[in-house]
């Protein structure tokens, strides 16, 4: 039931909002409502209920091992959320005078340089919120940067075909059209393709190392000389970072400007969808460019650098500092790893997709590179089951979801077909990663003797499986009292 | 090792698993010369009880004095159960809806929600949020340059009364796409969009216009004729709105003479349930008629049916996003805000429709009463002679960022200088008080007010 079918007219029970309405008679009738927006009239108790039952209908990594790669699905710590909601922070409009904030944004230096050190960069920006708006302002300080050469004639971004989808539709967000540069069986960017598909109309490139296909991208190097030899610039999608951390370093790697996912690597909750946040860090070419606000200090007073201080910036993406509860639980996050922490992270998280690889590889499943070693994550494809048995990953990850695991990424990338995409990440124990690895090799056997229940699931949740397609061809997207 | 569960004997099986000596080996493929050294930069880790103490030394940095700031962002009550409920593991740690089935709460809720705003906006569709209002302006501005097949120029028009920072934010993300964002001036005695300016744009090929209400100032545009205006010259009209204001204000699904509306509706949520947190995570809203709905960017969650006919939710449309369309897709979006988006849908059904109207008089009433007191005091008065609502722009006779820092001293944030956006306003606060601002709160304002302009050190504080 919806809310909105738990409301009865006149309805309410709770002790919030003034108790009277008080008087707006110096406002024109003709700019006010005539009817009461139809918004749910419940009780508090109603709310409540009805919102907790909600949440009982959820996956989340609270309740279940939730191996999505590219995801990082790892725990998140309740003292980040506890310590970045004190009411200090809490309460701070964000406008408040910078003397009665030096609290919050100590904090946000502190992020901004602990940030640099991990990835190796000169600068960090914590303003845009998202990875994607991250890769915005990444490409955007790339564009940037050409102009103020005076050089229009980098109209391309290189992009390979493994790439997330954020990558290509960012850079025509733009302005730039992409080329695209396939990837070889081994995990590997093209060179060759590469090395044809540069020249002075290269912007950039934009890579994501470990790749999306799970490995590291060995000749990282090479690719570097190729992109900066004819003037373009390297962008790194952060997206793998818990591979990586604290073992190399994008900007040692060659990178000029790379987004972290904070959301992803450092731990603040996905929230079911959000909010993120896409910190971006630059080398010293391109700190002029860098989105507002950055912390600055000067003696022993912090404070944001504005327009004025910042003339090359590209700008403001928010309204105010961004998703800044966001950057805080990140904060704390790192506070409490520490470096040496930091650098245990990438070390489990490779531990533990190699472990799980080479269960896979025992319990007879078919991994999509199966000569190189995992980063974090690792693909299995399901090729053979989906042309033999007609059995295919969407109906694995359905049928996983009935032995109580979120399924992995799906169909994820595009290159490997009918993949599952595996990440477990450092949190996990191995019992957990067994368990799993049971409950999949359980499937593969049901998929063999019993296909059909494989394709019918889930039968355990509060839904069967859903019609996506009636979804998108009678849309219903909002409730009103009218259509029912 | 924080989080890290692994015993000395597991680490032992799972490398003789995998045939290698040590985790070490497992970075084989990393070239050796590009190891990373020692982050030395970074501190050590430190335990959960030194992190307390450490934040709650920042923390209580802030003062946490009264707050008579808007601007964009709105000190309000936001029930206790809202962000407990919230903050359950269950919707906290949740992912993204991709696997339908399992994630059947954040859907149904992120359903409600898209209800909730088409219910409080007027209009027929809602999607799941974007990051923030400045950059759902951006997001709607690109959209109405998809939208409007009439229209070439790819110009928009934008007044200055719109909020500052969501101009700037637009000109960063749109500027890339060959777009013209064409600001149109305000009446000086009014304080709303100049419709004679407006009107001089009539007959040329202008993709969309914006109106903010109530705008930067606090002042009720002229909705209704600039609404009709733009549509009878085929312009796209784009608002941006205050959701706890819809409440009680006509919402933009009705603006214009015969109430047909505007086409998109763009805005930030933070009003309903979202804390000032120092500036966000607050969220985005986007909303539009059933003409444009497959142009709009980021998530959409629509109702369908199981395999058994029983109810359900889904994200959909998903063809116009970026996992699907690549460089095709309507904008690179793959986040929104979800777990805001969460306390504000149990925020809403918290306070209920009335609740809401409460809210929303009582901070109008409360301004209003702060307006008085003020402008009672000599070197006072309102800049605008119009209708306002919950926020209003007064003119002192002093610089403003000297009375601002001798009241943040006494524990009072007065308001929002204007001086540095809007530099013809000459020495003008943004004042705002919402339900929460007590009268013994306000009188303290006054009377703190009054004292910064009548002494001496209230000029020598500008040295």
């Amino acid at each position: 039931m919806l809310i909105f079918e738990h409301s009865r007219p006149g309805r309410k029970g709770a002790p919030q909002a003034p108790k009277e309405k008080a008087a707006f008679d110096d406002i024109p009738k003709e700019l006010l409502r005539q009817q009461r927006a139809p918004l749910p009239e419940v009780s508090e108790m109603q709310a409540v209920r009805h919102y907790t039952r909600l949440s009982r209908k959820n996956f989340s990594i609270d309740t279940e091992f939730y191996p999505l790669g590219s995801c990082t699905m790892k725990y998140n710590p309740r003292a980040c959320n506890s310590l970045a909601m004190l009411p200090g922070f809490l309460s701070a409009h964000p406008l408040t005078p910078e003397k009665h904030y030096q609290g919050y944004l100590a904090c946000m230096y502190e992020l901004q340089n602990m940030l640099c050190e991990a990835t190796g960069m000169a600068g960090f920006s914590l303003a845009p919120m998202a990875g994607a708006q991250g890769e915005f302002a990444g490409v955007a300080m790339i564009e940037a940067y050409h102009r103020s050469r005076e050089d229009h004639e980098r109209k391309e971004i290189i992009v390979p075909d493994a790439a997330h989808g954020t990558n290509p539709a960012t850079a025509v967000m733009c302005g730039f059209t992409v080329k695209e540069i396939p990837t070889l069986g081994n995990g590997d960017v093209d060179l060759e393709a590469l090395r044809a598909a540069v020249g002075p109309q290269t912007a950039g490139i934009m890579l994501t190392n470990p790749s999306t296909l799970g490995v590291f991208e060995r000749r990282i190097e090479e690719i570097a000389k190729i992109i900066h030899g004819v003037g373009g610039l390297l962008y790194y999608d952060g997206a793998n970072l818990n591979a990586i951390l604290g073992k190399i370093r994008p900007g040692d790697m060659g990178f000029d400007v790379i987004h972290s996912n904070l959301h992803k690597t450092f731990s603040t909750p996905h929230g079911g969808g959000g909010p993120g946040s896409g910190a971006i860090g630059v080398s010293e070419r391109l700190k002029p460019f860098m989105p507002l606000p950055v912390v600055a200090k000067e003696g022993d007073q912090y404070r944001r650098l504005t327009e004025e201080d910042c003339p090359q910036s590209i700008g403001r993406l928010s309204a105010f500092m961004g998703n800044a509860g966001v950057l805080l639980r990140a904060y704390i996050y790192m506070s409490l790893l520490g470096r040496e922490g930091m650098v245990r992270v990438a070390e489990f998280a490779t531990l533990n997709a190699n472990y799980m690889m080479a269960e896979a590889k025992r319990r007879g499943f078919d991994l999509a590179i199966p000569d190189r070693r995992a980063s974090h994550e690792f693909i299995i494809t399901l090729k053979k089951q989906a042309k033999e048995l007609h059995v295919n990953a969407m109906d694995f990850a359905k049928r996983l979801l009935d032995l109580g695991y979120h399924a992995p990424t799906t169909y994820f990338p595009l290159l490997i077909p009918e993949c599952l995409l595996i990440e477990p990440t450092e949190t996990e124990a191995k019992e957990v990663l067994d368990g799993f690895m049971d409950a999949l090799e359980a499937i593969k056997k049901e998929a063999e003797t019993d296909p059909d229940l494989v394709r019918g699931a889930p039968y355990t949740l509060p839904v069967k499986r859903l019609d996506d397609v009636r979804a998108a061809r009678q849309l219903d997207l909002a409730w009103s009292a009218d259509t029912q | 090792m924080p989080f890290i569960p692994h015993t000395e004997d597991e680490i032992a099986d799972m490398l003789k698993a995998i045939g290698v000596e040590s985790i070490d080996d497992l970075f084989e493929e990393i070239p050796s010369h590009l190891r990373a050294k020692e982050m030395l930069a970074i501190p050590e880790g430190k335990s959960e009880l030194e992190v307390t103490q450490l934040m709650q030394s920042r923390a209580a940095q802030n003062p946490q004095a009264t707050c008579f700031i808007g601007a964009g962002a709105y000190d309000h009550h936001i029930p206790a159960a809202v962000w407990q409920i919230t903050t359950r593991g269950e919707f906290y740690s949740a992912y993204t809806p991709y696997q339908a089935e399992a994630s059947q709460g954040t859907l149904q809720l992120t359903y409600e929600f898209q209800s909730m705003m088409t219910a409080l906006t007027g209009m027929d569709a809602s999607n799941a949020s974007l990051y923030d209002g400045a950059s759902s302006l951006a997001e709607a501005v690109l959209m109405a340059v998809r939208g409007n097949r009439k229209s070439k120029s790819r110009t928009i028009l934008i007044p200055t009364t719109v909020h500052p920072s969501y101009r700037k934010t637009t000109h960063t993300i749109v500027h890339g796409q060959n777009i013209t964002l064409q600001e149109v001036g305000y009446d000086k005695t009014t304080g709303v969009t100049s419709l004679e300016e407006l009107k001089t744009y009539a007959g040329e090929d202008i993709t969309a216009v914006v109106i903010q209400q109530p705008n930067f100032f606090g002042q009720l545009e002229q909705v209704d004729e600039i609404t009709d205006w733009a549509h009878e010259n085929d312009i796209l009209v784009i608002a941006v709105i205050n959701p706890l204001t819809l409440a009680l204000l006509k919402p933009p699904g009705q603006w214009g003479g015969d109430g047909t509306g505007v086409d998109i509706v763009c805005g930030d949520g933070q009003p309903l349930g979202a804390p000032l947190a120092s500036g966000g995570p607050y969220y985005g809203i986007l909303c539009t008629t059933k003409a444009l709905v497959r142009q709009m960017p980021g998530r959409i969650v629509g109702r369908t049916v199981d395999q058994d006919g029983k109810e359900g939710f889904v994200l959909t449309l998903q063809a116009r996003e970026q996992h699907i369309r690549r460089s095709k897709a309507t904008s690179n979006i793959c986040t929104n805000q979800g777990l805001v988006v969460t306390a504000s849908t149990i925020h809403m059904a918290i306070v209920g429709p009335e609740g809401l109207e409460n809210t929303a008089a009582a901070c109008h009433a409360n301004t209003n009463t702060l307006i008085e007191k003020l402008t009672a005091i000599d070197g006072v008065k309102k800049a605008f002679e119009a209708p306002y609502f919950h926020e209003v722009v007064l003119k002192l006779d002093r610089p403003v960022s000297v009375v601002l820092s001798q009241l943040a001293d006494h524990n009072i944030l007065g308001g929002f200088d204007l001086s540095q956006d809007y530099p013809e306003l000459g020495d003008a606060l943004l004042v705002c008080a919402t339900e929460t601002r007590t009268a013994q709160q306000i009188q303290d304002y006054a009377d703190r007010l009054a004292e910064v302009l009548d002494s001496e050190t209230g000029m020598k504080g500008a040295a």
